[in-house]
């Protein structure tokens, strides 16, 4: 358990946290620019002392301030990665993989270089990479330095798209097989979505929600702040086959529903994480025939909220075999449709964003056969 | 091609210098470090006093010099005690042009340790590295070309030396006569042009080779720290 309590003033700003994360998986610590998270990130770091509190990891504490405990940055054995990868300019790709390292350990190198996908940058220097590579590099160098934690300050701003999808891949494959916890810090709903298992929500220094990322998401009241129009929802599916005519993989949920899909590079009974996008759902009341989206899954209305900011849109939520699915439609056709909470509807799915592979949930004790 | 003399002028200036840029380099990068990194009261006066030599009269510095180590000076009745007298030696003379070499040499040092990335410096620390090993893996490496800069700049202000050593040192063949001291005393004597003109060239000479050296080294130590292949 990685225990966090602090509170800390700079100026206007006062952060005042109080947190207790999973040992294992990832949390994301999540809000908008200001809300404190690169203050919170340098109080845990060490690079900051708090004003008062407590920072514990495994019940090995790293500062108290009411036995004036403080454990320097370099004793307290955290993996930090900060926005810019901070390479050191005059050591090669593999002199900064080692810099953290007690005893050279080419086994270890090797591991995490070829899990990073940066095996063949090692004689390369910093300045030779490209933003993706430096970034790889940098997460590999904190790994390396066999951390307690792994803290990922904002990892892929400033990628531009698919260097952004290729890290956040390599991520979702290096968080499943590393067992530290991770902290992954970030203000783009859509990273978060993709790897993290908790969310902690952060605004003007307090923490406005904490809890396991489907939960916090199913919160109408948090929706504009976590993402407002981009927000989707994160279902667990299991890969059931695959369809080579069609190129097609068809993936089951938990209550049986099937959802057919591009085909994926996943071995049948793989269970998968799939995103969608709130907007790319829409609703009807019956079964529909003659339209080009495949797929669709019959689901129970929970919830109906137009949008803060923007009430001429409303936020539909959606149970569909116990997962929360959310749809994004206008309010007029809410009106015109008539939905209410508890009605069973037709959610239409246009797209799905992102698959990944997943353990299974907990729900799977209970699928239908 | 030389005359003994010239010979040891030559010899003589070459080692007062590099004694003056040998002994000022470890408290210059610390005095650069501390005022690089560090606030506290009197750095301003530290700062001042470390530009005194670069401001005042160099006769000035070598009296001051001499009141300091002089036989009836401060640290010159201390030294007495382990035998040693600094006032009319090379090493005397080596102290003068350290001293007014000294503000070059932290100056520059100072630059190019400001100049680095502090994050760098944290980010290091994240991997476990003490204060004292970011400093000798990091930030020293990547002031480098700076510390080299420091580093020609004070030897050649040190080769340069006249009035500080002149009044502190004095002029002795040998022992004290440096390149400008030795170009002064031609001059006393009339009639001694060539020789006069000989020592002049070859103190540019001997300029103009440790300043090529040095921007050599600092592009080729810059172009590392910057990654690219030498």
């Amino acid at each position: 358990m990685f225990e966090l309590d602090v509170t800390r003033v700079q100026g206007e700003f006062s952060l005042e946290v109080d947190l207790r994360l999973a040992s294992r998986g990832v949390t994301a610590l999540f809000g908008p620019s200001g809300s404190g998270k690169t203050t919170l990130l340098r109080l845990i770091a060490g690079l900051d002392r708090p004003d008062r509190g407590r920072i514990a990891i495994e019940g090995d504490v790293l500062c108290d301030t009411a036995t004036r405990r403080f454990v320097p940055v370099h004793r307290r054995r955290l993996g930090i990665v900060f926005q810019e990868a901070r390479l050191f300019p005059h050591y090669s790709v593999r002199g900064n993989l080692c810099y953290g390292m007690r005893d050279e350990d080419p086994a270890a190198v090797a591991r995490i270089s070829g899990l990073l996908g940066i095996d063949h940058l090692l004689t390369r220097m910093p300045n030779t990479l490209s933003g993706g590579e430096a970034r790889r590099v940098a997460i590999g160098r904190a790994l390396l330095s066999s951390p307690r934690l792994l803290l990922l300050d904002e990892p892929l701003t400033g990628l531009d798209g698919a260097r952004k999808q290729e890290l956040l891949e390599y991520l979702a494959a290096l968080v499943r097989d590393i067992d530290i916890p991770v902290i992954f810090v970030s203000h783009d709903p859509q990273e978060l979505l993709a790897v993290a298992d908790d969310l902690v929500l952060l605004e003007k220094g307090r923490v406005l929600a904490h809890g396991a990322l489907n939960d916090v998401l199913a919160r109408p009241e948090l929706m504009s702040r976590l993402g407002g129009f981009d927000i989707s929802a994160m279902l667990s599916a299991r890969c059931h086959r695959h369809d080579a005519r069609r190129q097609l993989s068809e993936l089951r949920l938990s209550d049986g529903q099937m959802l057919e899909l591009p085909t994926l590079d996943v071995e049948p009974g793989q269970w998968l994480k799939i995103q969608v996008r709130a907007r790319d759902v829409a609703i009807a009341l019956e079964p529909v025939s003659g339209t080009s989206i495949r797929n669709t899954l019959k689901a129970t209305i929970t919830a109906c909220q137009p949008l803060d900011d923007m009430a001429s849109v409303t936020l539909v939520m959606l149970d569909a075999g116990q997962q929360t699915l959310r749809a994004l439609i206008s309010t007029a056709s809410c009106e015109a449709l008539g939905l209410a909470p508890g009605m069973t509807v037709q959610a239409l799915i246009r797209a799905v964003s992102l698959a990944r592979p997943a353990a299974a949930p907990a729900l799977a004790d209970q699928e239908v056969p | 091609m030389l005359t003994p003399l010239e010979w040891e002028a030559l010899h003589l200036s070459l080692k007062v210098a590099g004694v003056a840029v040998g002994v000022s380099l470890v408290p210059g990068i610390a005095l650069a470090w501390v005022l690089a990194r560090h606030t506290f009261p009197g750095k301003s006066l530290l700062d001042g006093l470390i530009h005194l030599p670069l401001v005042l009269p160099p006769v000035v510095v070598g009296y001051l010099l001499l009141l300091a180590f002089g036989r009836q000076g401060v640290i010159g009745q201390w030294l007495a005690r382990f035998d040693i007298g600094l006032p009319f030696t090379w090493q005397g003379a080596a102290l003068a042009g350290g001293v007014m070499a000294f503000p070059l040499m932290v100056r520059a040092i100072r630059l190019s340790l400001e100049a680095v990335d502090v994050r760098l410096e944290a980010a290091a620390r994240t991997l476990g590295a003490t204060r004292a090993r970011v400093f000798v893996t990091i930030t020293l490496p990547l002031a480098l070309p700076g510390v080299l800069t420091g580093m020609m700049l004070s030897f050649a202000r040190a080769l340069s030396e006249f009035g500080a050593t002149m009044t502190f040192a004095s002029n002795i063949p040998g022992e004290t006569r440096t390149l400008p001291l030795a170009l002064y005393s031609v001059i006393q004597s009339p009639g001694r042009e060539a020789a006069a003109a000989r020592l002049c060239l070859i103190s540019i000479a001997v300029a103009m080779l440790s300043l090529l050296v040095s921007e050599w080294l600092a592009r080729r130590s810059r172009r590392r720290m910057e990654g690219r292949d030498v």
